[in-house]
């Protein structure tokens, strides 16, 4: 019983409330955007602040699972990779949203209309694309399917999420009509990160070794 | 087991499901103000706008079928807006527009013309008997709307001043003062705006200067105290807040076509065979309902305008 008191007391699971915390955290905007949406609080053009809304919380979650692997080798920082996995699912999750309801909603099932926007206009064929390649990241996120497929080919395919948000900054910054900033702030990020990345690489202990 | 243990563990618990909901918050409030959703301080400075007053119009036109085009809420008319000098999102012009002085305000209308004159605002109502007209209004971003307006032809105002035969362009000025449009302290675009139009497109019965919509002079936001309406134009040809409307021999500088030549052109017909460079202007989004409705060529006035343009090459002259 002793034993027991010790074990849950004085060495608890660390940072437990964290994921879960996260995870209620993210999923508030979308909550929130529902309730508006029912009592017809959205705005006047619901449907263009649904999208906005929901391609932004993409960006959002996309760069913050961008950030875990600069922020443990810039700053030393652990708990942020407990986090990457399920930020990234979030980005594929709400990215799956925003491409439905433009889908369903916006062109309604509209399919010549939306292939002509994929091919013709520059923004959605960037987005299109960040979209497609979240879906075999999202699909090899499974620890079973990661272990299947071994840790370097694993590695190697979701280097994807680079190309993906790069072009989900590009999707934002060519439909912007004037005001940039916002845009450009979120590219800047994703630059940032992706430089730190290179400026910080992974310590190679073995072959370090070998020498 | 023993209290004590008990008592570790449920603080443990306790401490857990804490950190949770204040992380959870956290994450939540931060997201929503990286959306725009936060609860947004409304801008101080920015007084409390005027009521609107009733205007009573002498005429109707009515020009739609409410059956096929009803009217647009009041609501939705006046908190969605572009009106850049008044702020970027479409719920800024309604917030902010109590900076805007409507009174004393005055239209200078000269340029080639034999009797230019400046109007006092409130001589201008007196002057022009109003109309109701019921309008379509189909923004280049593809959204449109339906809006009671009250107003005059703007041919009635160019008469008054007898232009001359050289005058080929009638070029408008919106209200420059970054104290009343404080949008106009961000380089966004080239302050002040202005807009032009061909000397007949001017002259067009269906081209009116707008005082007031749904019976009540216009708020702010929507350009008070005197506007452009240009029905068969996307909405941005539709200058608002008018200081200024000048007879000129040649086609002025109009603010979008000056900031994006290639997206916007001085003619803006509305024109669904002609895309914008970013998006597609077959359809357009009426507010107020989900599913989009076909955009029609000079948004639907081709009876009454499309002569204007005959022999014009309008895929050049977008």
């Amino acid at each position: 019983m002793a034993e027991l008191a010790a074990h849950s007391g004085s060495t608890p699971k660390p940072y437990a409330w964290l994921k879960p915390g996260v995870f209620i955290g993210c999923l508030v905007p979308l909550a929130l955007m529902v309730i508006e949406a029912t009592q017809g609080q959205l705005g006047a053009d619901p449907v263009a602040i649904a999208l906005n809304r929901l391609g932004l919380m993409a960006l959002i979650t996309l760069v913050g699972s961008l950030a875990a692997t600069p922020l443990r080798r810039v700053l030393g920082w652990a708990w942020p990779l407990r986090l990457r996995r399920m930020l990234g699912l979030f980005a594929f999750f709400y990215a799956f949203l925003h491409f439905t309801l433009y889908l369903a909603i916006d062109q309604g099932f509209d399919f010549s209309a939306i292939l002509e926007d994929v091919a013709e206009r520059k923004f959605i064929t960037a987005g299109f694309a960040a979209f497609l390649l979240l879906v075999p990241l999202a699909a090899t996120s499974p620890l079973r399917v990661r272990r299947m497929l071994g840790p370097k080919r694993w590695q190697r395919l979701h280097r994807l999420v680079y190309l993906a948000a790069a072009l989900a900054a590009l999707h934002f910054i060519w439909r912007v009509k004037r005001d940039l900033s916002e845009p450009v702030l979120y590219a800047a990020v994703i630059g940032v990160l992706l430089v730190a990345r290179i400026t910080h690489r992974k310590p190679r202990p073995l072959q370090a070794a070998r020498k | 087991m023993t209290s004590e243990a008990l008592y570790v563990r449920r603080r443990e618990w306790l401490k857990n499901a804490a950190l949770t909901v204040a992380t959870a918050g956290g994450v939540g409030g931060g997201l929503l103000a990286l959306l725009g959703e936060s609860a947004r301080p409304r801008v101080d400075e920015a007084p409390e706008a005027p009521a609107p007053s009733a205007l009573v119009p002498s005429r109707r036109s009515v020009m739609l079928d409410p059956k096929v085009d009803p009217n647009t809420s009041f609501d939705a008319i006046t908190t969605y807006n572009n009106f850049y000098e008044l702020g970027l999102d479409k719920a800024d012009p309604s917030e902010n527009a109590g900076s805007l002085r409507l009174r004393p305000w005055t239209l200078t209308v000269d340029g080639l013309c034999h009797k230019p004159t400046t109007f006092d605002i409130d001589q201008v109502v007196k002057s022009f008997p109003l109309e109701e007209r019921v309008y379509r209004m189909r923004c280049v971003e593809a959204w449109s709307m339906v809006i009671p307006w009250l107003g005059f032809p703007l041919a009635e105002l160019l008469q008054r001043v007898a232009p001359t035969s050289q005058a080929k362009y009638v070029a408008f000025t919106t209200l420059l003062d970054p104290a009343q449009l404080p949008g106009q302290k961000r380089s966004v675009l080239d302050w002040p705006y202005v807009e032009g139009l061909r000397i007949d497109e001017a002259m067009h019965p269906l081209t009116l200067l707008a005082l007031g919509l749904y019976g009540k002079t216009l708020l702010g936001q929507n350009g008070a105290p005197i506007r452009l309406v240009v029905p068969w134009k996307y909405g941005f040809k539709g200058i608002k807040s008018i200081v200024r409307i000048e007879l000129v021999e040649r086609m002025p500088k109009t603010t979008w076509n000056d900031a994006a030549p290639d997206e916007y052109g001085f003619y803006a017909n509305v024109n669904p065979e002609v895309d914008h460079p970013r998006w597609s202007q077959r359809t357009e989004r009426r507010i107020g309902e989900l599913e989009r409705r076909i955009t029609l060529p000079y948004n639907g006035y081709g009876e009454e305008v499309a002569s204007l343009y005959r022999g014009l090459d309008l895929r050049r002259n977008f």
